[in-house]
């Protein structure tokens, strides 16, 4: 009897070894385990035998069937990591092609930086306004204390349009700044007025590494009771340091525009080398951002604010500048090249 | 404007280092671009004298200079052609540091072999110093020059480069600027006294002037000096022009530029011998009137402008440049100067049209004070008697139509805190003020002060805050936020409908470009596809800087597509641009409308080759998708119709209709019009006015109620004519109730379908919003459905 579950042992086992599917272990366990098994017969009839041979039995039958049942187990396992093995090999993807794209274009990198520029206005409560770029000589000049033969004109070389009035002027213009809509906004709103102007501006210029016949800029404009210079240099410090950072350096001086008294210019540390002067800040270490002042009182009076009740500053800064700072452009000229090489990199 | 510190030195002490200066005129509105050192590098260069000049041995154009030093005699190999035996030179020993005069690169001199001859040593030019661009020759120093000291002792400066704003005449000069630095530095500035022997007649006897012109001359002063002679000036002030930016001429030209430079007064000197009848007349020309200027050039003057004449004619253009007749030249012996005062407008208006800028233009039309004419002439004329001989004539000839008295400035404390938001004294105030050299008179709480008379731009109040303000420091004004409530805010709806479209366009794939506003006239007409002119003309510029930007676009297509074209021969296999912005409408006798636009176009393949397949050609409906796609986040109803644009090919464009405006036009670029742009390959454009748009965007959507009861949905292919369309067919699915949907989910023709028919096959969805449909309810409208196609389109059932 012993012999018997001994060959029946190896039998069971080797056919075990041999089976590489996870299903022919259902008719091996059935076989070797199940209840019309040998093993189950032999088990079944131990009440038949003398009772020495009984314990002798059972005790070898019973760890036959211990043996079988762990080999069974591990079998299993076995085939299961096979399996896996085998299935992952099949399903896994190659995580390294591209994806499937969803093409976005990207705005220009000036209509980004204008839209960065008003919101950073926009939270301090400005509101955005546009005005002509054709333009009367009044609105860009005139109204703005630049009459004819001023000498500040000579700064803004003017591209005028072809129209001629009936008494020969040319009075018709491609706006050569955006202060042309703070004249504007004087005139048509009335106070409290707070609000910044963007838009493109034009002049009479060859295009160089640092001009262009067009190019952005982007004005402001705040009139109220008590307004006073160091509200204007706090909005203008809070702006550089929202959009330059926390830890630029920002200078505030006296500078000049016809439209402005007393005028100043903010300059910020130059970005290329922190200071210390290099070619891009013309050896100053400083670098020129806009220009500002408290709007001159003639102007207001002329717009129809009596500047003996309100106070007023103005802004203008250029906009092209500022990505070409932050992005180490050197050439203006890229903005307007439409190239897909330098556009697609923002 | 450019300051040598030798020269500011001898009006104010500056104690601070040359940096500091700079800094404190920058930020008081002075701004100091660049500060030039002269002398910078000059260890081994010293100051000797030619003593002997040979030929070279071997070289015809060079020659041996020996060059004693004082206590040592070089032979230097020399090819200057100024070499003169006694002339003083700046000597570099070897190991100098030097600028190459060709390359303009530094460089350290070295013992050299020139032709055989070995030079140790040389003398130089202007430009290898650093002086100046000058490499004719070598630079000659002044007799006086002492022999063997270095050249930095004697020549060495420190020269301010500053920009000067146009309200600023008073500091186109050394004294001004000085007075500046005075100011920030509290000293005050001792004037240079001026005093000259008058020991010549009476000169109302032999000069008189007549301002025929008051309006544009408020003062014109005259001195006379006769018996001068006409040399070279002295080389201290040569140097000083020199580092000012001006050339020496004569003594006589010189003393007036140095003058001019020094108190800021333009003069003009006239040879007296040559100024008919001894008699000035400032008028304004008379009609046709023409002068030849000191350029050699014939002017003809309009009578806006203003001459210096004599009996005869006119002899200068005022304020902008001298007559050739009344030069002052070699023989010369007596001198009518000039000191006056012209309107500063009319200088501008007549240096601009003669196209003739100069550096007394330049003061003139800023607006210098007549005042400045008096303490001008009589340095110049002490200066001329002093340096040209000769005697000048008792008194001076002054006719000043023009003079006002100088109105005082009222300005209080509170009117300084109510501008610039800081609380500065009285005596703060006052302090600032008088170190510019106002007139000031303390009240409780306020000050009258009279500007100096050097002080043109000072008006009003807030000029004086200005002057308050920049010498206390900007950096003493506060850094405050607006404490002000935030105004009522309306905002202009096209700003955020721009950036929605730009936005959504953008998350299409299409890549914003920004182009000139300003095109050519040849550009826009290549978007007709037969030959002829855009009409009607666009806006010209008067002025146009090139032929490529002439006019004003009145569409954004023309650059979109030469942006496209360009942007094709960098072989990007699928492109997609698209630009918003305004386009410029001409109206008559008024500024143009200023439409904003949004266009974009696409051409090549979808989505670029790529390993996902796919990669098939854009096409109108790619154009089509991404308007729609735009209208629908919009919430736009809209619908496409025939379009007759000129520029798209005749048979696949729509226009997009809104009401009973059009709102832009889809489709595929004309064949011809690709050709004309250089494009080899279909493009698909939209565009869209959002000016036009923008009325069907205000408002907002009304929600619908969810139906709670299922839908029903059913297939139908239609077998109709080729010539109708999907809109037909959905138009009168739709009208029908209980249908909630219709979509096309096949269309196709060929095969099974005979010719001249096409088959449409659409899924309709029901739905009521009250009650569960029945199958026969459903059977009922569809087969209503199909009998109205069947009689209004003539469309079967496929089976
Ligand atoms: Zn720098």
């Amino acid at each position: 009897m012993l012999q018997k579950l001994k060959a029946l042992k190896a039998n069971a086992i080797q056919e075990l070894e041999s089976i590489d599917i996870a299903k022919e272990l259902e008719s091996w366990r059935i076989r070797y385990l199940g209840k019309k098994s040998e093993l189950t017969q032999i088990l079944r009839s131990l009440a038949s035998l003398p009772i020495e041979e009984k314990r002798a039995v059972g005790a070898c039958a019973n760890e036959v069937r211990a043996e079988l049942e762990d080999n069974l187990r591990q079998k299993e396992q076995a085939l299961q990591k096979a399996q896996l093995a085998l299935s992952a090999q099949k399903e896994s993807v190659d995580i390294t092609l591209p994806g499937r794209s969803f093409p976005r274009g990207h705005l220009h990198p000036i209509t980004q930086t204008l839209y960065e520029i008003c919101d950073i206005f926009g939270s301090m409560g400005f509101r955005v306004m546009e005005g002509p770029e054709v333009e009367w000589d009044y609105y860009n000049f005139e109204a703005l204390n630049i009459p004819e033969e001023h000498p500040a004109r000579d700064v803004m070389s003017t591209s005028w349009i072809d129209y001629e009035t009936d008494s020969g002027q040319r009075p018709m213009l491609l706006r050569t700044h955006t202060t042309s809509v703070t004249a504007r906004t004087i005139e048509t709103m009335s106070p409290p007025i707070r609000v910044v102007e963007p838009g493109r501006v034009y002049r009479y210029e060859a295009s160089d590494a640092t001009h262009t016949p067009m190019f952005h800029q982007i004005d402001g404009l705040v009139v109220d009771k008590g307004i006073t210079m160091g509200d204007l240099k706090g909005t203008l410090y809070e702006f550089a340091r929202r959009f330059f950072g926390e830890e630029r350096k920002v200078r505030f001086r006296c500078d000049y525009f016809p439209f402005v008294e007393p005028g100043a210019e903010m300059a910020i540390e130059c970005l290329n080398c922190g200071g210390e002067g290099c070619r891009l800040c013309g050896n100053s270490g400083w670098i020129e951002i806009l220009g500002a002042g408290m709007t001159h009182p003639e102007v207001l009076r002329r717009g129809g604010i009596d500047p003996e009740v309100y106070t007023s500053f103005a802004f203008g800064m250029g906009i092209d500048r500022l990505p070409m700072l932050r992005h180490n452009i050197d050439d203006i000229r890229l903005f307007y090249g439409s190239d897909l090489r330098f556009l697609k990199q923002f | 404007m450019k300051i040598p510190l030798s020269w500011l030195q001898e009006y104010v002490d500056i104690a601070l280092p040359s940096a500091d200066l700079a800094d404190r005129l920058t930020m008081a509105g002075t701004e100091v671009k660049g500060i030039q050192v002269i002398g910078d590098g000059w260890e081994n260069i010293v100051i000797g004298q030619i003593v002997a000049i040979n030929p070279h041995p071997n070289a015809d154009r060079l020659r041996l200079a020996t060059i004693d030093l004082g206590t040592e005699q070089h032979t230097v190999v020399c090819g200057a052609p100024n070499l003169n035996l006694g002339d003083r030179v700046a000597f570099a020993y070897v190991g100098a540091q030097l600028i190459d005069g060709h390359s303009g690169e530094v460089f350290r001199l070295k013992p050299a072999k020139i032709r055989g001859v070995v030079s140790k040593g040389m003398a130089c030019s202007e430009k290898e110093l650093g002086i100046s661009d000058s490499h004719e020759g070598i630079m000659v120093l002044p007799a006086e020059a002492p022999i063997g000291t270095p050249l930095a002792e004697y020549l060495g400066d420190t020269i301010l480069d500053a920009d000067i704003t146009p309200n600023r005449p008073d500091c186109l000069c050394i004294l001004g600027i000085a007075r500046e630095a005075a100011a920030l530095t509290r000293q005050s500035l001792p004037l240079p006294e001026v005093k000259y022997e008058q020991a010549g007649p009476p000169i109302d006897q032999q000069v008189s002037v007549e301002i025929a012109a008051p309006d544009l001359c408020p003062r014109y002063c005259a001195s006379l000096i006769t018996g001068i002679k006409v040399t070279e000036s002295p080389l201290w002030m040569q140097q000083r022009l020199l580092k000012c930016g001006m050339r020496p001429i004569n003594n006589i030209v010189d003393i007036t530029n140095y003058v001019m430079l020094e108190y800021g007064q333009p003069l003009h000197a006239f040879d007296y011998q040559k100024i008919k009848g001894g008699k000035i007349i400032v008028r304004r020309p008379a009609s046709g009137e023409t002068i030849t200027t000191l350029d050699g050039e014939e002017r003809r003057l309009s009578q806006d402008m203003l001459v210096i004449a004599d009996k005869e004619g006119p002899v200068a253009i005022a304020g902008v440049m001298g007559g050739a007749a009344s030069e002052v030249a070699s023989e010369t012996t007596s001198i009518l100067l000039e000191a006056a005062n012209f309107n500063p407008a009319n200088i501008h208006y007549t240096g601009r049209v003669l196209g003739m800028p100069s550096e007394a233009c330049m003061r003139f039309e800023r607006g210098i004070h007549p005042e400045l004419v008096m303490p001008a002439i009589e340095r110049a004329t002490q200066l001329i008697v002093q340096l040209a001989g000769g005697e000048a004539a008792r008194g001076l000839v002054d006719v000043y139509p023009g003079k006002a008295e100088p109105e005082p400035i009222t300005l209080t404390t509170d009117q300084v805190k109510r501008l610039l938001g800081v609380d500065f004294s009285l005596d703060q105030i006052v302090g600032a003020l008088t170190s510019l050299g106002f007139d000031c008179q303390e009240g409780a709480s306020e000050v009258r002060a009279i500007a100096p008379y050097w002080r043109s731009d000072i008006h009003v109040a807030v000029d004086l805050i200005e002057e308050v303000a920049r010498i206390m420091g900007y950096d003493n004004i506060p850094t405050t936020m607006l404490s002000q409530p935030i105004p009522r805010q309306t905002p202009d709806p096209i700003l955020s409908l721009k950036q929605g479209v730009r936005d959504s366009i953008a998350g299409y794939g299409f890549q914003e470009v920004l182009t000139y506003s300003l095109t050519s006239l040849e550009m826009l007409n290549k978007l007709l596809p037969e030959s002829g002119s855009v009409e009607p003309l666009p806006l010209r510029v008067a002025n146009p800087m090139t032929l490529e930007q002439e006019y004003l676009r009145p569409d954004l297509r023309a650059n979109l597509l030469a942006a496209l074209s360009a942007n094709m021969r960098y072989e990007e296999d699928s492109i997609k641009l698209f630009e918003l912005g305004k386009v410029y409408l001409p109206k008559e006798k008024d500024l143009p409308d200023e439409p904003e636009m949004m266009c974009g176009v696409a051409s090549g393949s979808r989505w670029g080759r790529s390993w996902h397949g796919g990669d098939d050609a854009f096409d109108f409906y790619d154009a089509k998708g991404a308007v729609e796609g735009l209208l629908s986040q919009l919430n736009i109803e809209a619908s496409f119709v025939e379009g007759k644009d000129q520029s798209l090919h005749p048979l696949r464009q729509a226009a997009i209709v809104a009401g009973s405006n059009q709102l832009g036009v889809v489709g595929e670029l004309h064949p011809k019009v690709s050709l004309a742009f250089e494009i080899p390959e279909a493009v698909y454009l939209f565009e869209i006015n959002l000016s036009a748009l923008l009325p069907f965007t205000l408002g907002h959507r009304i929600f619908q109620p969810v139906s709670p009861f299922p839908t029903m949905v059913r297939d139908i292919a239609l077998v109709v004519d080729v010539g109708v369309t999907h809109q037909q067919a959905t138009d009168i699915i739709r009208g029908f109730p209980l249908v909630k949907q219709v979509a096309i989910f096949d269309v196709y023709s060929g095969g099974q379908v005979a010719s001249g028919k096409k088959s449409l096959a659409y899924s309709i969805t029901f739905q009521s919003s009250t009650h569960t449909l029945t199958d026969e309810e459903v059977n009922k409208v569809q087969q209503k459905i199909l009998d109205e196609l069947s009689r209004e389109l003539g469309a079967d059932l496929r089976a």
